[in-house]
């Protein structure tokens, strides 16, 4: 059942090339999406999947043409709505392995509600939500995740709209997997693409990815070199929360019931903020740190098991199956209160 | 269970022979008159009778008692000839409290019989109902109608007062009093419900006793109550031969799927998201596992379309049911699978609208919404069942042809359909057609938009597949090879292509079978739940020597290709609708035939009375 080991048997040694579609790639030059497509095609060959096994699934806005340039099946599908599509195909063909490619958009505003209930239901899918933080394929309006009084087309003085946290909404769904990485940060990009897609479960993982055109360097906090030292907090399994310049090093700790940043040197390490990835509450905080006052939290925010969707529903017909045996559709007709009228009556 | 040794004092009179009755039990949401129709209904099919019924509820759960608002009926006309309709005007209503009487009484004959409670006519009942004196005091009621009295609540609490159940439990056996004496007048067995109160009540002996005591006790007091003139025996119906069962609409629906996806072998994904009245198939399918039917109760209208269309895209039967409010926030994504062309069955229970509208009360309103309610050109087929029988070889044939033809099928049910039930000649199913599906494994000369030169069915394509990765989606692509395409002539192309695939479906279509004479002064066109009523007006039609025959469309897109030609050979076409006037105009529009309407929308099935007499109008008009 578990689509990691679909096949694996006889799975062929692939290249990136091996997931190269023939389409021509339509981003705009110097796009974010085209690290994170070179990134996910990397990626592949060490799932250990078949290529046939594998379906990219995407609703519609920049990131959704990601399906395309895919050698593998893919489906791209209509605004919002790619994480409902890819609940129907596990159900239906819980042996694949399914990636559901979305944007900030498509994801959080117009598949909103969607996104709530995949992550709540725990389908085994892997979520790659682009955030840009603007629409891009409608020409720059602002989208759920830019910021208060943000000026775009559609908002000329400023949005009105208080932008939601990705990371946050999802662990609020109860996410089991949630994690975070950034367009240019190859080598943690490559990390993360691999532990999102080995989770079992809905695996959520927000990639932070740059618009050029219209909302270029939103996340310079991650990208100038500086900025980046100062503010970037890596997240490790078991290891404490430290970030910093190695001469200036600082640590998150809780005080109370609130996360401060104090520098490192003064702090016993008993009183560190060890990051634990099944610790469900820590990373509901974490989901909420963010520059200026706080570093900025890439890496696995939170990794748990539970059950999955589609394994209770065909575990449910498994079962049914191997107590009564399959549905005979001439026995059930004839079932219950029947009467028979005879010849000549 | 008790004997009840009552002395039998009307005994003798023996039951007056009738052709067909039809009678209405009327009373509060907590009556149990549902409950008390069904048994009825099944009590008629022992009997040997055909029949047709009319479930008639609030859609509040537990509407206020009393209330004119919460009553709750339930209608049958049973008979020893065809019963095409749960019938227009009743012989006989059963008035279990005066919201019930004022809501109901307009619908009894004159003479017909009025049995009511009297128990519960009193004032604060009656204030709720809005009567300032007992009606029942009234002389011209009795004059108007053939009334009688019965204190149903204190003859079941008599029946019952040395059982241990509290009054409350006491008065919820009241139903079946009524249901005993109905029994009684119109000489129905009482064996099956004796066995359905047997075996519901397995568990608790006393509410089994309780009523089956309430129900002998009914039974005995129209045997014995003076004022009964008479009692009525109704013969058995000339049926076919064969096994039969009483099948609802829903239920057929839903075991058109389960042999579907048996006669296939595919698993059938089922998304739906709860709506009145097209909840119980996603419960009936749910009861069934053991056929590989997987059901999701989606977050929403649109998660329950695309989840079955990316179970259809994983190479299984994706099946998706709503009602009209529903199929509205489904439009774009039935859009997607018609550009996707992969197979997708829509089940559409039709109820009374726009918006929320009257949810418990039947429509045939959605046609144009199933013909043209999505953006751009966007053919889907469509099909619709004309009995509650009907509805499981349409749900089958549904399946059939979206995964022969590649394209999304949409099936026009209705809440009286849904919920009405008929006497129904059990199929063997191995004559159905068979469904074969053959997904394409071979790589050699392999695009996702290769056509079958005979359906224009592109290829289905399981993923998981080796050598046949492939992305498909709803930007628009080109014809063979499924690449994205913005070329102009391509997509005029495509246009065609997708309209003409759908169009070919006109090759799976039966030759029309006519009702009458095959040429003549009227022709009426139905379709949907008005088959019924429509048969029952032209055969009394024919029965006076009018030239008028009928037929009946189940396939609504594309229409029968001999259709056209049958329009032709009647001077008038007319064509009953509940809606505004929907398939007349499409007649009108695809053949330049001048067909008229027959119309009213009241959330209620047409009465072949009505009918009967826009046909003898529209002979009348004629030159």
């Amino acid at each position: 059942m578990s689509a990691t080991g679909a096949g694996a048997a006889a799975t062929p040694k692939y290249t990136k090339k091996d997931f190269e579609s023939d389409q021509d790639v339509r981003w705009c030059p110097g796009c974010g999406d085209y690290a994170i497509l070179s990134a996910i095609q990397k990626s592949m060959p060490d799932l250990g999947i078949p290529r046939e096994n594998i379906v990219f699934i995407s609703g519609i806005g920049c990131s959704s043409r990601f399906p395309y340039y895919m050698n593998t099946y893919g489906f791209h599908t209509i605004h919002g709505r790619a994480p409902a599509l890819a609940t129907g195909l596990r159900v239906a063909r819980p042996d694949l392995k399914i990636f559901v490619v979305t944007g900030d958009g498509d994801g959080l505003s117009i598949g909103g509600n969607h996104m709530l209930h995949v992550l709540r239901r725990n389908v085994d899918v892997t979520v790659l939500l682009f955030n840009n933080r603007i629409y891009g394929l409608t020409k720059g309006q602002y989208s759920p995740t830019s910021e208060l009084g943000k000026v775009t087309k559609s908002t000329p003085l400023g949005s009105a709209d208080r932008p939601v946290n990705p990371l946050a909404f999802a662990l609020g769904c109860g996410a089991t997997f949630v994690a975070r990485t950034v367009d240019r940060n190859i080598p943690h990009m490559d990390e993360m693409l691999k532990r999102a897609a080995a989770h079992r479960g809905t695996a959520f993982l927000e990639i932070l990815q740059n618009c050029n055109v219209y909302n270029d360097l939103a996340w310079n906090v991650l990208y100038d070199k500086e900025s980046k030292i100062a503010h970037e907090l890596r997240l490790e399994h078991g290891k404490p929360l430290l970030f910093g310049p190695p001469d200036a090093r600082k640590a998150v700790v809780m005080q109370g019931v609130t996360p401060k940043v104090v520098d490192a040197k003064g702090v016993p390490e008993s009183a560190l903020w060890v990051h634990d990835e099944k610790n469900v509450n820590a990373a509901k905080l974490l989901a909420d740190l963010f520059a200026p006052d706080f570093p900025v939290p890439i890496g696995v925010l939170e990794a748990i098991a539970a059950p999955i969707y589609e394994d209770v529903v065909i575990e449910q017909e498994r079962r049914a199956l191997s107590e009564r045996g399959p549905g005979d559709i001439a026995k059930l007709l004839t079932s219950g209160d029947t009467w028979r009228i005879s010849e000549g009556a | 269970m008790s004997e009840t040794a009552t002395p039998v004092k009307g005994a003798g009179k023996s039951p007056k022979e009738l052709d067909r009755a039809v009678i209405r039990f009327a009373g509060d949401s907590g009556d149990g008159m549902q409950l008390t129709g069904e048994q009825f209904t099944t009590e008629s099919a022992w009997a040997g009778n055909d029949l047709a019924t009319l479930p008639n509820f609030p859609a509040e759960i537990r509407a206020p008692a009393g209330t004119l608002f919460g009553v709750s009926s339930y209608q049958l006309q049973f008979g020893s000839h065809r019963v095409y309709t749960p019938g227009d005007r009743l012989d006989c209503l059963v008035a279990m409290n005066p919201a019930a009487l004022k809501v109901h009484l307009s619908d009894l004959k004159p003479g017909g019989l009025l049995i009511v409670n009297t128990a519960a006519f009193e004032k604060r009942n009656l204030d709720k109902a809005g009567y300032s004196a007992n009606p029942l005091d009234d002389p011209a009621l009795a004059e108007r109608y053939r009334l009688h009295k019965v204190d149903m609540t204190g003859l079941t609490h008599e029946a019952i007062k040395d059982l241990p159940l509290n009054a409350k439990e006491k008065d919820r056996t009241k139903n079946f009093f009524a249901l005993g004496l109905v029994s009684w007048i119109y000489t129905r067995p009482l064996e099956p419900t004796l066995d359905w109160i047997g075996k519901k009540f397995s568990k608790n002996p006393q509410f089994a006793e309780a009523n089956t005591r309430v129900l002998k006790a009914g039974h005995a007091f129209g045997e014995t109550a003076e004022f009964f003139e008479e009692s009525y025996r109704i013969e058995p119906a000339e049926m076919a031969p064969g096994l039969y069962r009483a099948m609802t609409g829903n239920r057929a629906l839903a075991w058109g799927l389960l042999a579907a996806a048996q006669r296939s072998t595919l698993p059938v994904v089922y998304g739906a998201y709860p709506i009145t009245p097209a909840s119980s198939v996603l419960e009936e399918l749910a009861m069934h596992k053991r056929f590989r039917i997987r059901t999701i109760q989606a977050e929403d209208e649109i998660a329950a379309v695309t989840a079955a269309i990316g179970a259809a895209f994983g190479g299984a039967i994706g099946v998706t049911c709503s009602s009209g409010p529903g199929i509205a926030l489904k439009g774009e994504a039935i859009g997607l699978a018609v550009t996707a062309e992969l197979p997708l069955i829509i089940l559409n229970i039709q109820r009374a609208g726009p918006s929320t509208g009257m949810p418990t009360k039947t429509e045939q309103a959605d046609l144009m919404q199933a013909l043209y309610g999505r953006n751009s050109e966007s053919p889907v087929v469509v099909l619709a069942p004309a009995t509650p029988g009907d509805c499981f070889y349409i749900a089958y044939e549904a399946v059939r042809i979206a995964v022969k033809y590649m394209v999304p099928v949409l099936v026009l049910s209705d809440g009286f359909l849904a919920n009405g039930s008929e006497p129904w000649l059990i199929p063997d199913p191995s004559t159905l057609p068979p469904i074969d599906v053959q997904f394409r494994t071979e790589k050699d000369g392999f695009f996702p938009y290769l056509r079958d030169p005979a359906t224009l069915a592109r290829p289905w394509v399981r993923p998981g597949t080796p050598g046949l990765e492939h992305r498909i989606g709803g930007i628009e692509k080109q014809d063979v090879t499924g690449n994205i395409s913005y070329d102009p002539e391509n997509h005029d192309h495509m246009v065609r292509t997708r309209a003409e695939k759908v169009r070919r479906v006109a090759q799976e279509i039966p030759p029309t079978s006519i009702n009458g004479p095959a040429t003549g002064d009227v022709l009426l066109v139905g379709w949907g739940g008005t088959y019924g009523a429509i048969t029952a007006a032209v055969e009394r039609a024919q029965g006076e020597g009018k030239s008028v025959a009928s037929i009946h469309l189940r396939h609504l897109n594309p229409l029968p290709p001999d259709l056209g030609h049958i329009l032709r050979e009647y001077r008038k076409v007319l064509v009953p609708e509940i809606n505004s006037g929907q398939l007349v105009r499409v007649l009108r529009a695809e053949y330049l035939v001048d067909a008229v309407g027959f119309n009213r929308v009241r959330g209620l099935p047409l009465a072949s009375e009505d009918i009967y007499e826009a046909v003898t109008q529209l002979i009348g008009s004629q030159k």
